[in-house]
């Protein structure tokens, strides 16, 4: 019924650093409840999608639309506040925090935290605190972390990190989370482990855009691939249309073909 | 790691800060101590508003003694010029304060590392022009005296020992406040911008109202403290509120840890007491004494002092575990 309602339409978006183009143009319609996989050569303007989605760059021209509102113009911290979420391509875990803190802190939308409602402990602060930790150890059981939920954030192996990094992201019970690059410096068992905790992101009724160089996780997860090449929509399907793709297959190879 | 604060340990606390001048009255060497000891709860007030903003939120301040300035000539002209009275201007020292930290702060927040503390250092400078310069006012160089002291429901605090209380249960009340911020929500968020600001943004973290937050909840404190300074002394003069004075505040946090709330309270007794009585021997070398602390602690002990216990905690538990090998 709702699995075909698009979550997020993109259209006429034009980004540009100085004269380089960085996206250009590439319109598309992400479908609610599904996984999208963003793929293309270096350079091709996924993190810089990314940053525009979730309101860390203004794009120049084009508008953005989530669950029908516009988002453009909004700061970060107001998009997240609307339900999207995202991890970060260089892990950025908060390395002063436990285990535990980083998942509480992602729960920060759904905290009307000020000075003095904290200061003065009121009633309603404790038990909102309360409820997050037992929420977040929840998160932490999905996650696979709740071992070591007493640890620095910072003592745990990379790919437990980035494992965090989205377990924080899902604390906002987001509709729409953003992943940048999940299984990029993890190892194949890790990587697997990346693949699966994404596909129970989806059951769980969460849509998923994720920039992924791995084809491997990008074939075995993704329902939609969207190309970008040089700021631009190449192609947009289902993974084994794209596999298939001429101009997905040109741009991965080049001219010159030194490169797959 | 942020250690979690006991309500025993704020307990012990209490009762250290009750206990003291009756230690003190009986031993003749320290008797005039619980003095100091009101100076040094004044300045715990700034450097607790202090370590949240620096320790805990990670953002630099040059300029905090200007907001103690500010506080303490605010109460001086009101009480002096308007006949006042003392609560009223504390206040009021308060919410000025506040205004001008929120006038300062909303574009110099948007700096980072060394250009915050060079932007506040400025304002500092200028703060402390001001003071010299605007004679009419604030009596340029020779200051203001003439402040009305403070009382208390009709119960004036005009002895050491009930000032000292006086002063000293606010720094409890508002360590306790202080503590309630950092283990919540609140606290979190302020530690998120420390570690990360993109993270704590796309968390939802609203980074500019916080840094604002905490930078205007210190200079407020600050200005407190001021406030309570200059309704003690009776007295104010421009250079208490210069630009050491705001260095050695950072000294104090710096050698008591600024990462952990304890360390403001340490950092300010004991920096304190060499100020006012333990350096005096050193006259105006005084001084090297104040840069080699800061040397010293922060190539040796960049957690401070409060860093300590952790520290050795963890070098016992190495030591165990190698121990069992």
């Amino acid at each position: 019924m709702e699995a075909d309602k698009g979550i997020l339409k993109i259209s006429e978006l034009v980004m540009a650093f100085g004269g380089l183009m960085a996206l250009y143009k590439p319109d598309f319609v992400i479908r609610q409840g599904t996984i999208t996989a963003v793929i293309g050569p270096n350079g091709a303007g996924k993190t810089t999608l990314f940053n525009v989605i979730t309101g860390f760059l203004t794009p120049n021209e084009g508008t953005i639309h989530f669950r029908d509102q516009s988002i453009i113009n909004l700061k970060p911290h107001e998009i997240a506040g609307l339900g999207i979420s995202r991890t970060f391509q260089t892990v950025e875990i908060f390395e002063n925090m436990t285990v535990l803190e980083n998942v509480m802190l992602g729960f920060h939308t759904k905290l009307r935290s000020s000075f003095i409602s904290s200061g003065f402990q009121l009633p309603l602060t404790r038990r909102k605190e309360k409820e997050i930790k037992s929420k977040a150890m929840d998160i932490l059981k999905f996650i696979g972390l709740s071992g070591k939920w007493n640890e620095p954030a910072d003592s745990l192996p990379l790919g437990e990190q980035k494992v965090l990094e989205i377990g924080r992201a899902l604390a906002s019970d987001p509709a729409l989370i953003c992943l940048d690059e999940p299984a990029a410096g993890l190892n194949e068992t890790e990587s697997h482990l990346a693949s699966s905790l994404i596909m129970a992101i989806k059951e769980k009724g969460v849509t998923v855009v994720l920039v992924e160089h791995d084809m491997k996780v990008v074939m075995d997860i993704s329902d939609e691939v969207l190309v970008l090449n040089y700021g631009q929509k190449i192609a947009y399907g289902t993974p084994e249309e794209i596999k298939n793709d001429p101009k997905v297959i040109e741009a991965y190879l080049g001219d010159d073909g030194a490169y797959a | 790691m942020m250690l979690r604060i006991s309500k025993y340990s704020i307990f012990f606390f209490a009762l250290i800060i009750i206990l003291f001048p009756r230690i003190a009255s009986n031993i003749s060497a320290i008797e005039h101590y619980p003095d100091i000891m009101i100076f040094a709860g004044i300045y715990c007030l700034i450097t607790i508003g202090l370590s949240l903003l620096m320790g805990y939120a990670g953002q630099i301040s040059l300029g905090h003694g200007a907001f103690y300035g500010i506080g303490a000539y605010i109460s001086a002209i009101l009480t002096t010029r308007f006949g006042w009275n003392p609560w009223s201007c504390m206040v009021i020292g308060a919410v000025i304060t506040s205004i001008v930290a929120f006038v300062v702060g909303a574009p110099s927040l948007k700096l980072k590392g060394h250009y915050l503390a060079m932007a506040t250092l400025a304002f500092g400078v200028i703060v402390f022009i001001i003071f010299n310069e605007e004679i009419e006012w604030t009596g340029g160089p020779d200051g203001m005296t003439g402040i009305s002291g403070l009382t208390l429901f009709g119960f004036p605090l005009n002895t050491v020992e009930r000032y000292y209380y006086f002063v000293w249960g606010i720094v409890l009340a508002v360590f306790i406040f202080t503590v309630n911020i950092i283990q919540s929500g609140s606290g979190r968020a302020l530690r998120a911008i420390h570690s990360s600001e993109a993270a704590a943004m796309a968390m939802g973290v609203d980074v500019s109202r916080y840094k604002i937050m905490v930078f205007t909840y210190s200079a407020a404190l600050a200005s407190v403290a001021g406030s309570l300074y200059a309704h003690y002394l009776n007295f104010v003069n421009p250079s208490s509120f210069d630009i050491f004075f705001s260095i050695k505040l950072l000294i104090m946090i710096a050698l008591g840890g600024m990462h952990y709330i304890w360390g403001a309270i340490i950092g300010a007794v004991i920096i304190t007491f060499l100020n006012y009585e333990w350096l005096h021997y050193f006259e105006e070398l005084e001084i090297l004494v104040y840069g080699a602390i800061l040397l010293i602690v922060t190539i040796f002990l960049p957690q401070g002092l409060a860093g300590i216990p952790a520290i050795v905690k963890h070098w016992f538990r190495r030591t165990l575990s190698d121990g069992s090998r």
